[in-house]
């Protein structure tokens, strides 16, 4: 039963009635309706609780600036989605609703009880309460926060909807779709601009679809309505997004819009996303984004049936919905006295107009009175009464500022009317100054700093005529400002509702202020007490008051709250609004979902997986893997029910004892060539170039400025004027980087040219003892003998046909090759490779067995065993500086006062007193165990394994001053023991490297 | 996102093509072991880090992959200019030109 219905009037669609529930209440509304309309119909104004206070509370506007009427909407699994405002919410059939912030019921909640201990919850209680004792923290105080705190519930599964992203250029950008933006739009279009229209609603009209009495050009306001959009609809320069929110203003008129495309319908099409972010280039911006009423600040102005007399003015002209059949208003703008002659009209009997201005103009007053409307200027508001829902309001006249007797009216619905604050969100964001305007008693636009207009009740212009003409010369001005030749049309206006108000703090009361329950920032709860009891302890900085009462910290951002805070802020202070200022706003306009930001970015698209040429035979191996930068990499091949250690046990076993395969094509490979590449080379890498022969190979270390390692690899010279350099996995794109700038920035002279190859080669290598005997039948081109091909050598030969970059090399200490051949035949050669292996009881292996292998033989993984503060000594490899050059980079650093000075951490090996126990990596090491704490720490443990070879576990760490302190015991503290070791060098296994010479 | 002008692209492309690259115009010396420590100290770590007009390198990372040099305003954080590397520093005039230019 639609009993507060209103025939004849709204926008509604009353022959499609829509059925959803509201606490699993079935409501019945209208197509067109919002969740608050159809609740509001029904009479139900209860629709939330707050949420510090838990004080019931029902709509208080009707649009996106709704602090309290905010609900969970819910439509099978995985889509729920908390704080919906019910005033933006399209009803559609089965939606389901329920109000948060209540237990067990929206009637009766146990939270309700913070309300009437009000007092201890004042402005600060967050920081003063909580402070002692120190050990309540912990389990007493946090966990009680956490229960209480937050709004609504977050969903607790992975939200199924898909969410699309698109970039758009545009001309003319115009946000916001009342009279001043239909304007602008039309103006714009007109003159062949591409023009964008946006507006958060559900249709465009913004403040005409609350104004049908208004006529243009004459006829009335939704026939003109309709008029402009079909004429903007019939542009193909002009594309009209409603539902769409734009939500940040960025730099160089880049705007973020967020259109809402599923969320109002029953049955989303099959596939299609809920949500698509635009963003916009916009060589012109008109923001005409209206106005937002303010409420007016009085005890009890939050009760349920208390709402902004524009709200009620459009739940009534929009919805065909009368807030209440008995009304009450007060106000100090003319505005309020339209929305009560709307809602008189429509049959409510408004019982009074409390202004509390002494002069109102006589038209008003001539127009109430023929209403029957009992006008009381010069009054105050000091109280209401009702428990779940306003039912009176106490009014008391102010004479020389006094007030005097008050006088109780009994009322459905008190509307309220604190003025008009220009809507500018968006301006903000640009970082656009705003200055105070007396007259408007506003912060109005000042100076841009971005190709953007103000248009309308944006800069403080009021009325519909105002803003249909300034929004005609926004859009003409934009239009012109991009070559287009445009005129702005000026249109005739009748019957329009110009006005004007002024602005409050706190209603002046006959009661003890100190008790009044007026708030200003209804959804975080805070009151205006809140607000001079924060200014009385310290606060001065309008942004320090904002943190310390969470004025304005709500989501909706202090739409409502924040003239209203400045207005008693400053009074506090003792200073004008301008003097105190106004907090920052930033994006997003509206609360957005994180859907909408990552857009496409989820799951498998969240990040690129790099996969190499032979991953394919991995994953059908059985490969567990891991991530390496971007890279997923074989880390081990388990065989039958083996964990990670035992089948890392058996690959390092069977590499040593025969042979073992291993992946690289992940290793970085750069080719640096022309004629100066020895030089180049030379200058980048700490080692002697000049003299390494073509067809050989060396071991490069590449140190930062400020000479610390930064990469290393083996570089091959393929001739005087070409090097195959390989690089870690993770830092190609770095090295590359680097090399590429002292080319293009430093020695522009250097005729050299380096190039990425890493995709271009797939990479194999062997290693153990049957490598060669493996290999050798394969190769064309190369002599494989000990002689004419020994360790660090490189040729450029056929490896089962395939031309192939061939080094011998080694990571593991073994007898080692390095295979690189064209990508496309990685998989080839490593499946004939594995299977000519066969007769060697060859093992594939992964890179945690690459890891130990490599460990046991101290060969270091830069970023590792390595942090950005580790030079050539600390990490034992001067022996790879060359010293006799003149320069190469970071060379100067070596010499650097903090570089030489004793005590710097350095690289050692650790073995564990007990040989079973492995170290965890990133553990601490101290030299005392038993030292106070907090202990002095000389380093830590950088790689840790059990080393299968040895039948013991093995350690690298960085420790203060460890070259010197072989053979002492240092300590490992853990949680439950501390573990001793021994510091030792960093090679554990072969250390005349016999097993490479073979 | 700003947008961005690469001198050598000659177009204004979106700030995700870029990658920013410190502070311009400091050469690397030309012999550094002629330096004193103090002179490596301020070549190695010493920036102007201003409040206002900053000239710094950029690179056109995911495009033609250059380095060039811009100045950019770091209060309202826009580009006055870019220039190529190796073309002189714009002078004081030229920006405060190119600074009223943008006010306007
Ligand atoms: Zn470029």
């Amino acid at each position: 039963m639609s009993t507060f219905r209103v025939a004849g009037r709204g926008r509604i669609d009353r022959s499609r009635p829509i059925r959803f529930t509201f606490d699993g209440r079935t409501v019945q509304g209208y197509e067109g309706d919002t969740v608050a309309s159809a609740l509001l119909a029904n009479g139900t104004h209860l629709m939330g609780r707050s949420f510090k206070y838990h004080r019931p509370r029902g709509a208080v506007t009707a649009g996106s600036d709704e602090p309290n009427a905010l609900v969970g909407t819910r439509r099978g699994p995985g889509r729920f989605e908390p704080n919906t405002r019910a005033t933006m919410q399209e009803i559609y059939e089965g939606l389901r609703t329920e109000s948060q912030n209540r237990w067990p019921s929206l009637g009766f909640d146990v939270g309700g009880v913070n309300d009437r201990f009000y007092m201890l919850f004042s402005a600060g209680f967050y920081y003063k309460t909580f402070m002692w004792p120190r050990s309540f923290w912990d389990k007493v105080y946090e966990p009680v926060i956490r229960a209480a705190a937050g709004l609504g519930k977050p969903p607790t599964e992975p939200d199924p909807d898909r969410y699309a992203s698109r970039f758009l250029h545009c001309d003319v950008l115009v946000i916001g779709a009342g009279p001043a933006g239909l304007a602008a739009a039309l103006t714009a279009g007109r003159s062949g601009a591409k023009v964008v229209l946006v507006d958060e609603q559900s249709e465009m009209g913004g403040s005409l679809l609350s104004e049908p009495s208004v006529e243009i050009e004459g006829q009335p306001a939704w026939d003109w309505i309709a008029a402009t959009m079909a004429e903007l609809a019939s542009m193909d320069n002009v594309r009209l997004m409603n539902r769409t929110t734009a939500i940040g203003y960025y730099h160089q008129n880049m705007v973020g819009l967020c259109q809402k495309l599923t969320d109002h319908l029953p049955v989303p099409p099959e596939g299609a996303p809920r949500e698509r972010m635009w963003k916009v280039r916009a060589g012109e911006v008109v923001l005409a984004q209206g106005a937002l009423e303010r409420p007016l600040v009085f005890d009890g102005n939050d009760r349920p049936g208390v709402m902004l007399a524009g709200a009620a003015q459009t739940y009534l002209n929009r919805f065909g919905v009368l807030v209440g059949r008995r009304a009450v208003v007060v106000t100090s703008h003319d505005s309020a006295w339209y929305a009560a002659f709307d809602l008189a009209d429509a049959g409510c009997k408004v019982a009074a107009i409390v202004d509390t201005r002494a002069e109102v103009m006589s038209a008003l007053r001539e127009q109430a009175r023929v209403r029957g409307i009992e006008v009381l200027p010069s009054h105050t508001v000091t109280g209401t009464a009702g428990r779940l829902r306003v039912k009176s309001v106490r009014v008391n006249p102010v004479v020389n500022g006094k007030v005097g007797a008050a006088r109780s009216l009994d009322c459905e619905a008190l509307l309220m009317s604190g003025g008009w604050t220009p809507s500018l969100h968006l301006f903000s964001h640009t970082k656009g100054s705003l200055h105070w305007d007396e007259e408007a008693e506003a912060f109005l636009p000042g100076r841009k700093t971005e190709a953007c207009r103000i248009a309308g009740a944006g800069r403080g212009l009021w009325g519909i005529g105002k803003a249909l003409e300034d929004g005609a010369k926004a859009g003409a001005a934009a239009a012109r400002a991009l070559g287009h030749e445009a005129e702005a049309k000026s249109l005739a206006v009748a019957n329009d509702r110009e006005g004007r108000g002024v602005t409050h703090k706190e209603l002046p009361t006959d009661r003890d202020p100190g008790r009044a329950r007026a708030f200003i920032d209804f959804q975080n709860d805070v009151t205006a007490k809140d607000i001079r009891l924060a200014v009385r302890e310290g606060m001065r900085s309008i942004e320090h008051v904002k943190r310390y009462t969470t004025n304005g910290m709500a989501t909706d951002q202090g739409k409502m709250s924040n003239m209203n805070g400045l207005a008693i802020a400053a009074d506090a202070v003792g200073k004008a609004p301008p003097q105190v200022g106004l907090t920052t706003f930033r994006p997003p306009y509206t609360p957005t979902t994180f859907g909408a930001f990552a857009g496409y970015h989820r799951g498998s698209h969240f990040e690129v997986t790099r996969k190499t040429p032979i991953d394919s035979w991995a994953e059908e191996h059985g490969a567990v893997y891991e991530p390496v930068s971007l890279w997923r990499r074989a880390r081990y091949f388990p065989r039958g029910n083996e964990d990670m250690r035992a089948a890392v046990a058996r690959e390092c076993r069977m590499t040593r004892a025969s042979v073992g395969i291993f992946d690289a094509s992940t290793l970085g490979k750069i080719e640096v060539a022309g004629p100066d590449a020895v030089e180049f080379m030379n200058r980048m890498y700490t080692n002697p170039w000049t003299k390494l022969a073509a067809g050989r190979c060396r071991y490069g270390l590449l140190l930062g400025e400020d000479g610390y390692i930064r990469d290393d690899g083996v570089i091959g010279r393929l001739s005087n004027d070409r090097f195959h350099v390989t690089t870690t996995t993770g830092g190609a794109a770095r090295v590359l980087g680097m090399m590429e700038d002292y080319l293009q920035t430093e020695w522009p002279d250097l005729r050299v040219w380096v190039t990425s190859t890493t995709e271009q080669w797939a990479t194999i290598a062997l290693n153990g003892p049957n490598a060669r005997n493996l290999l050798a039948p394969f190769v064309e081109g190369q002599d494989m003998s000990d002689e004419a091909f020994p360790h660090m050598s490189v040729a450029e030969c056929t490896v089962a046909g395939f031309p192939a970059r061939l080094f011998r090399m080694s990571f593991t200490g073994e007898l080692g090759f390095e295979i690189n051949v064209p990508a496309r035949h990685g998989r080839a050669l490593w499946e004939k490779l594995w299977e000519a292996g066969q007769e060697y009881d060859i093992c594939p292996y992964g890179t945690e067995t690459m890891h130990v292998l490599r460990a046991e033989k101290g060969y270091i993984i830069v970023g590792q065993d390595t942090d950005g503060t580790v030079t050539p000594d600390d990490a034992g490899f001067g022996w790879a500086v060359g010293r006799k050059k003149p320069d190469f980079v970071g060379k100067r650093s070596l010499t650097r006062p903090d570089i030489v000075a004793p005590g710097r951490k350095q690289l050692v090996g650790l073995l564990t007193d007990e040989p079973d126990v492995v170290l965890e990596e990133g553990a601490q090491i101290v030299a005392d165990p038993d030292q106070p704490k907090p202990m002095t720490m000389l380093g830590h443990v950088t790689s840790s394994y059990w080393s299968e070879t040895l039948g013991r576990s093995i350690a690298l760490a960085l420790v203060a001053g460890g070259h010197g302190r072989e053979g002492e015991t240092l300590h490992v503290p853990m949680p439950d023991r501390t573990i001793t070791a021994k510091v030792t060098g960093t090679v554990f296994f072969d250390p005349e490297n016999t097993r490479i010479k073979l | 996102m700003l947008l961005i002008h690469c001198p050598y692209c000659e177009q204004d492309l979106p700030e995700l093509e870029f990658a920013y690259g410190g502070e311009a115009h400091i050469a690397r010396p030309a012999d550094p072991s002629a330096l004193t420590d103090e002179e490596w100290r301020d070549y190695l770590f010493i920036r102007s880090n201003p409040r206002g007009v900053h000239f710094e390198r950029w690179r056109h990372v995911h495009g033609c992959a250059r380095f060039f040099n811009a100045v950019r305003e770091t209060v309202g954080d826009k580009f006055l200019m870019t220039y190529k590397t190796g073309e002189p520093r714009p002078s004081e005039e030229e920006v405060e030109a190119r600074l009223k230019e943008l006010s306007a």
